[in-house]
């Protein structure tokens, strides 16, 4: 059993603040209005606190890492 | 040896000074909270640190409202009993008042239990109840203006107006900083953040700075101006 995680941005409640790609920008890149672009949607595992960090900040929960993988 | 002239419990100082203290961290959670929830972004710091900011000052500001609410209760002024620390308006020494700042703690604990089930609540839900918070913030300081021992001290005065403005200004700052749109939402926050100061200074004004506030404040009817 693996505890694979994988990124998913709600396009509709993300209003492009930032904050998960200051804190994760191993996996995650903003385009030019501000908005996250994914680069990678697997979650290595020496990343996966800074993910969990980038989940608990966003101002509009619109970043999630599901279980399992992509 | 040195008489030091400390009527009152240590209790009673102690719970004073966090009081006071929670107002101002509150104050300063409010203020970030304002802030960085418009389209203006820091230039120096992450928007991150602001957020991770206000949530330390936010845990912060419920340790010393445990300690104020804790020191408070067990001061043997006034035996006001622990049901008074959560129920609002049923204590024996001055209801409304005491009332409240418990209003305001009770208000605090909801956002508080909200906020850290909010992945689980969504962000409406979660949203929803964050905003009481703009609620307990002029709970708390009317609380303190009303009841406060300090209140008719100068600098306890001053700190007071600094909260004010402080918080007043967070709001005009991001309502001159907004976009388009959203009309009703923000003429009720210019209208609130115009509006509090006013109430604050009028009731101060009428009540607290009064002499025989301490025994007006006893009684319900001093919010009207029609206690004696």
């Amino acid at each position: 059993m693996t505890r694979t995680r994988t990124l998913r941005i709600d396009r509709i409640t993300c209003t492009g603040r930032g904050l998960c790609a200051e804190l994760l920008p191993e996996l995650i890149d903003l385009d030019e209005w501000g908005y996250p672009v994914l680069k990678d949607r697997a979650v290595p595992d020496h990343l996966r606190t800074h993910a969990r960090r980038a989940v608990a900040a966003c101002p509009r929960l619109a970043l999630h890492a599901d279980r399992g993988r992509p | 040896m040195t008489t030091l002239a400390l009527t009152g419990s240590p209790l009673w100082y102690a719970s004073r000074a966090s009081g006071t203290l929670a107002l101002v961290l509150l104050t300063a959670t409010v203020v970030l909270g304002i802030a960085s929830g418009g389209r203006a972004a820091p230039r120096r710091i992450g928007r991150f640190e602001i957020g991770l900011l206000h949530r330390d000052l936010s845990l912060l500001t419920l340790v010393f409202l445990a300690v104020h609410v804790v020191t408070a209760v067990l001061d043997p002024f006034v035996h006001l009993g622990w049901a008074v620390s959560v129920v609002p308006f049923g204590a024996s020494y001055r209801p409304l008042w005491l009332g409240l700042g418990t209003a305001a703690l009770d208000l605090l604990l909801a956002v508080l239990l909200t906020s850290a089930l909010r992945l689980r609540l969504g962000v409406r839900r979660w949203k929803a109840v964050h905003w009481l918070a703009y609620a307990a913030w002029p709970l708390a300081l009317f609380h303190g203006v009303g009841t406060g021992t300090d209140t008719r001290l100068p600098l306890q005065l001053w700190l007071y107006a600094g909260c004010l403005a402080s918080v007043v200004g967070a709001v005009w700052w991001r309502l001159a900083k907004a976009g388009p749109g959203r009309v009703t939402g923000r003429l009720v926050a210019a209208m609130a953040a115009t509006a509090v100061p006013v109430v604050l200074s009028a009731f101060l004004a009428g009540g607290p700075l009064q002499p025989g506030w301490a025994q007006r404040a006893a009684t319900t009817a001093a919010l009207l101006g029609g206690g004696r």
